[in-house]
């Protein structure tokens, strides 16, 4: 009965809105590149928040662990977050 | 070499003669290693804000207390020892000691930002496990404190194993705890042993155990930097400002400039006829009047605007506003394969492309990279500028286009400025759907906070910018210019120089002539073109002392008779005027640049490509030009 809800509740940083936040979960994305993203920050279990974004919506900037690092969305897609309550 | 404890200490002891310490400056970007760097040894690195300034390393010597020296080596900013682009790489083979020429550090600062520890300590386990002696600096203190954190620093260095400073280096605070290290008095905590982590999470989970212990509170967010995002990224707002400001500057260049550049001519002009007046009619008097005068002294008129568009170039990297522009860039680059990265180094091709192609040292794709550098010069440098005003203001009458706004001078020049940031994109294109394919590379950049822009450091950029210009006017354009003068006094006849048009330049200017006459370039173009070979600006100072040297012979008056725009306006035609504008626009001549190609991509390959497409590029495009206008086209 609590799968589903947790189903609900898993997506990945390119669905959140500006203003939303949510725990990270995993990177899916090659290891070099998920290693540059976890100093950069994006380390699993951190709280992300979105940002501004370019006009247009992509790239868009995320808060993380105290910084801000902007992504483009083809990348933000490999990051699964869960939304906070 | 375990053996931390007292290592430091051991750098103060007396060592023979000529064997200097060298002592490394690490830690991520933008923590503020240059700004320490500059000043410990009162140089003047360049120093902005944004991440990747620093892309090569520096030497610079520092007196410690007791007289002795030390090198000190400022290197580009890194995240891990795990480097992903050249920049990176360089301050990895630093801290092994494999770079050549540096020998291996025997001190490390590792300079971390502390307004942002719980990351930035990630990089205090790889570098101290090193096992070199090393002071952790927490930069931004000011910062820190003003945004209500804080930090045990003593509880710090006890958890470290390794002494702890609290500085703010832009504010000179606490910088003496840095020297009084490297004098060796400086308490050194006992070692601890660190854990050798090769996962970030793992890591991450460690600094901030760190971090707790030392009872770190992380400053409250920065509340402007989110309030000036709200603005400068707001989906209309935003590229409002950005046109806004691209529109000043221009507007500003042709306005404020204006007077102070009419004032410089004056000062050259009236020095130039006092000198022809007061000094004994000789060969030598004419080549000072014609050669230096005439030559340098119609460039350094430029100089007023130089230093606005420079103004405006450091406001925006001091700011923090240029991580936003390539973020807003990054769109555009996408289309055209590149990344928002490239975006930076390109926008500092504006100053200057030699600086730009080492910028990009931080793109971490190897094909990516070589497209940026090829594209790099059609970026409009400043030498450009004094070209482009000077044929502008001559041809091109001053009418508003947005009411006062922007006149059409300013949007002639803004035009110009489009034109080759299009070539730039066309070329780009181009190579990365060609020879320069790669897959598509993220994008990842941390945007800095806005920072004001201090006063000082504006002005130490514009002194050191018209140092720079004043010198490349004393030595290339000088040298340029008498030789020049030379030429065109040669061969004497009975004792009496030539008509210009026979003198050794003038034959030269004249061989080439068919060759441009269908670009409507007469053979003292031709001699400009040739010269500006070395650098843009040249063909300005190449035309003062030929037009000086033919006034001279016309009226027989030692001065420049006519300005240098009305010596233009009767040797080209308007269509010709803008062909001169197009080749200029496209136009590979620099020196410089070439060399710094050559460098960078390792080869004569890719610079001799570069220059022959530019070239052939150039001269097409004046070609169409000019014929379209002599067939009554525009
Ligand atoms: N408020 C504050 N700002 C600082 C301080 N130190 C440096 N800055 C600013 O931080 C920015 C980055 O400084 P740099 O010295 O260029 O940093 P860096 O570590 O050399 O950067 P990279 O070369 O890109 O790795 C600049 O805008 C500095 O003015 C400080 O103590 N306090
Ligand atoms: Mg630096």
């Amino acid at each position: 009965m609590q799968l589903s809800v947790d189903k609900r509740r898993w997506v990945t940083l390119a669905d959140l809105l500006e203003g939303q936040q949510g725990v990270l979960d995993c990177l899916e994305l090659p290891e070099d590149l998920a290693r540059r993203l976890m100093e950069l920050g994006f380390v699993p279990g951190h709280v992300v928040a979105a940002a501004k974004s370019a006009p247009g919506g992509d790239p868009r900037v995320f808060r993380v662990d105290g910084s801000e690092v902007a992504l483009r969305r083809e990348t933000a897609r490999c990051l699964r977050v869960r939304l906070a309550e | 070499m375990s053996d931390c404890h007292g290592s430091a200490v051991e750098l103060a002891q007396v060592r023979p003669s000529g064997t200097r310490k060298t002592v490394a400056i690490v830690g991520p970007p933008n923590a503020g290693k240059s700004t320490l760097f500059n000043l410990l040894t009162g140089l003047r690195q360049k120093v902005a804000n944004f991440p990747g300034v620093t892309v090569e390393h520096r030497v610079g010597s520092m007196k410690l207390r007791d007289g002795r020296e030390v090198d000190l080596l400022d290197l580009p900013g890194v995240y891990s020892l795990e480097p992903r682009s050249e920049d990176e790489r360089i301050t990895r083979d630093a801290l092994l000691g494999k770079l050549p020429g540096v020998s291996r550090p025997d001190a490390v600062l590792l300079i971390l930002d502390s307004t942002n520890l719980g990351r930035h300590l990630m990089l205090a386990a790889p570098v101290l496990s090193a096992g070199i002696p090393t002071l952790v600096v927490l930069n931004m203190a000011d910062d820190l404190e003003k945004r209500g954190g804080s930090v045990d620093a003593e509880a710090l260095a006890n958890q470290l194993g390794a002494p702890v400073a609290l500085i703010s280096a832009a504010k000179n605070e606490g910088v003496d705890a840095v020297r009084n290290y490297l004098s060796g008095q400086f308490a050194v905590p006992k070692p601890v042993e660190l854990p050798v982590l090769q996962d970030v999470p793992k890591c991450r989970q460690w600094s901030a155990k760190v971090g707790n212990q030392a009872r770190y509170q992380p400053p409250a967010p920065p509340v402007w930097t989110r309030r000036l995002d709200s603005v400068f990224l707001h989906p209309i707002a935003g590229p409002a400002i950005f046109f806004f400001v691209a529109v000043l500057v221009f507007q500003t260049i042709f306005t404020v400039a204006q007077p102070l550049m009419d004032a410089t001519e004056r000062g050259v002009s009236t020095s130039a006829a006092w000198i022809g007046e007061t000094m004994p009619e000789t060969w030598w008097r004419d080549l000072l009047v014609e050669g230096v005068w005439g030559g340098v002294g119609s460039v350094v008129v430029f100089l007023p605007q130089i230093l606005i568009l420079f103004l405006f170039i450091g406001i925006l990297e001091d700011s923090g506003y240029l991580a936003r522009a390539a973020l807003i860039a990054d769109r555009t680059m996408a289309r055209i394969g590149l990344q928002g990265k490239s975006f930076i180094p390109l926008l500092s091709a504006y100053a200057c492309a030699v600086p730009a192609i080492m910028a990009t040292r931080t793109i971490e794709n190897a094909r990516d990279r070589i497209a940026t550098i090829l594209i790099a010069p059609f970026m409009t440098c400043s030498a450009r500028l004094p070209v482009y005003t000077l044929i502008i203001a001559a041809f091109i009458p001053e009418r508003p286009v947005l009411g006062s706004f922007l006149g059409s001078r300013a949007a002639a020049m803004l035009g110009l400025y489009v034109l080759g940031f299009l070539a730039a994109l066309v070329t780009a294109r181009l190579l990365k759907s060609s020879i320069l394919k790669s897959d598509r590379m993220p994008f990842m950049l941390e945007m800095p906070p806005y920072r004001w822009p201090t006063v000082r450091s504006l002005g130490l950029r514009l002194y050191d910018r018209a140092m720079a210009f004043l010198k490349r006017a004393g030595t290339v354009i000088l040298a340029v210019s008498i030789g020049l003068w030379v030429l065109a006094h040669l061969p004497l006849k009975d004792g009496r120089p030539p008509k210009i048009e026979d003198s050794l330049a003038g034959t030269f200017g004249r061989t080439v002539e068919p060759l441009i006459e269908p670009l409507g370039f007469n053979w003292k173009i031709g001699i400009g073109l040739l010269t500006s070979l070395a650098a843009r600006e040249v063909i300005i100072g190449t035309l003062g002392t030929i037009y000086g040297i033919e006034g001279a012979g016309e009226e027989g008056s030692p001065e420049q008779s006519v300005g240098l725009q009305q010596a233009l306006q009767r040797d080209l035609t308007p269509g010709a005027a803008v062909a001169l504008l197009i080749f200029f626009a496209f136009a590979m001549q620099c020196l410089s640049t070439l060399a710094v190609v050559r460098r960078e991509t390792g080869g004569w390959k890719w610079p001799a490509a570069q220059f022959a497409y530019m070239t052939v590029l150039a001269y097409f495009g004046a070609l169409v030009v000019n014929q379209a206008a002599i067939r009554g086209l525009f």
